[in-house]
């Protein structure tokens, strides 16, 4: 054992460390991408939404004009979430759609009260791709709230906690399990 | 349960055993929202319910293996007799997540599951099929073809009227490719010819290395790295058992009920 050997050994481990450190931050890199690439699937299917609600407030008002105020609401709300996703931020773009939930959600329980519409081929049609975009939504919500919990876990978790502040990894907000976000019940007859 | 003990009990007993309560609590109350999903499909009629005869399982499965080999689309029937409280949409597509119904890669499933207490049904499309049946379509064929029929009591005509007019819809959207290939992309005899070729390259500048005591004569090694075998495997070929390939679902489809 020479001088050359002990002055090595620290350097090794210092190596060492930086290499785990790439590791982990990559790991957090890969994570947090991840969740965004969740949550642009979870955006997808809002606007899938979003695209079927100009047709569905038409059909509606064939039926029921004096829904005015319900379908104007669903309108403008529509445009509050376009708005807020244009902002790209989640915490925003999130709060809007729920907005939208609801009123879907009273809109669809105004339609109750007219079975002519109920009846009508087009709106069964609507009807049916709504639920079905419900459904994807909550799947794609449910897929990002896993990813984002292992996302928002790691970077609060030692090692990765180490890196998140100094590098700026930040928590993503999760969808709460609430009645509206968990199940659809704004389309279920 | 079992108050009037609790006192006498010395605390350390108390801790563990309200822990064990617990976590026997949390346990029962995942299960009673979750309902199990069946591990896998016992083929591609899978009814546990009895309703239909094994005449009758046999002829929906000969339709749909054949199907499958003209079209690789897999369909798949579930029959349970109860959802236990549980959600529809969400069964379904936990059921869709564990089968994994339709190729991978091509998504191309689609479940039918129905629920014969609770008078539900749904038809859960993969991503590769949402062209061909959308959603609309799907409630569709629930309301004119599969409901009817559940209503006076003829499951097997409604089962086969649903599957048919699925594989109608599902038609032409997928196309058998002319070789199935198995595995992965790169051709065995490639990987087996980088190989015996590395082996060369390591052998000749190792013998180089020992005679002129050549530095980076390992180097060569590096090259027979492995990862060029793919585990591809396509499954739910048809004959004996029937599993999915691996297709992925995003919860289209539609829901009804009779």
């Amino acid at each position: 054992m020479n001088k050359a050997v002990l002055f090595l050994i620290p350097l090794v481990i210092i190596g060492i460390l930086v290499i785990g450190g790439f590791g982990v931050y990559n790991g957090l890199v890969t994570a947090q991408e991840e969740g965004k690439t969740a949550w642009a699937q979870v955006e997808n299917q809002y606007q899938r939404r979003a695209d079927l609600i100009p047709n569905l407030v038409e059909t509606v008002k064939g039926y029921a004009q004096q829904e005015r105020s319900v379908l104007e609401e669903v309108t403008r709300l529509r445009s509050q979430w376009g708005e807020a996703r244009q902002s790209g931020d989640i915490n925003k773009s999130l709060q809007a759609a729920q907005g939208l939930d609801s009123a879907l959600g009273r809109l669809m329980v105004v339609v109750e009260r007219y079975p002519e519409l109920k009846s009508n081929q087009n709106f069964m049609k609507l009807q049916d791709q709504l639920e079905g975009t419900e459904n994807r939504i909550s799947v794609e919500r449910r897929r990002y709230n896993q990813v984002v919990l292992n996302y928002n876990q790691k970077i609060r978790t030692f090692p990765g906690a180490f890196f998140a502040g100094p590098f700026g990894f930040e928590r993503m907000p999760l969808f709460e399990a609430e009645a509206g976000a968990k199940k659809a019940p704004t389309v279920k007859f | 349960m079992r108050r009037k003990f609790q006192g006498q009990r010395p605390r350390i007993g108390r801790g563990k055993e309200s822990i064990l309560a617990w976590l026997i609590l949390v346990l029962l109350s995942s299960l009673a929202f979750a309902l199990e999903v069946p591990e896998g499909p016992e083929g591609r009629i899978t009814d546990r319910t009895g309703t239909l005869s094994r005449n009758e399982i046999a002829a929906l499965d000969q339709k749909l293996a054949a199907f499958e080999r003209e079209t690789t689309n897999q369909i798949a029937v579930l029959i349970i007799p109860s959802l236990e409280g549980d959600s529809l949409e969400d069964y379904s597509i936990r059921l869709a997540e564990k089968w994994k119904i339709g190729q991978k890669g091509k998504n191309n499933g689609v479940i039918l599951l129905v629920v014969k207490n609770e008078r539900k049904l749904r038809v859960e499309v993969g991503y590769g099929l949402e062209g061909a049946l959308p959603d609309a379509l799907s409630g569709s064929i629930i309301r004119n073809e599969i409901a009817p029929r559940f209503r006076t009591g003829q499951f097997y005509q409604g089962v086969d009227a649903g599957v048919t007019a699925i594989m109608a819809a599902t038609k032409g959207e997928y196309k058998a490719p002319k070789k199935r290939q198995r595995g992965s992309d790169v051709p065995t005899w490639l990987v087996f010819l980088l190989i015996f070729l590395s082996f060369g390259v390591f052998s000749v500048l190792s013998s180089l290395g020992r005679r002129r005591h050549y530095h980076s004569g390992g180097a060569g090694g590096w090259i027979t790295g492995g990862g060029f075998f793919g585990g591809g495997s396509s499954g739910g070929d048809s004959g004996g058992g029937f599993s999915g390939g691996g297709g992925d679902f995003g919860g289209g489809g539609a829901s009804g009920d009779w």
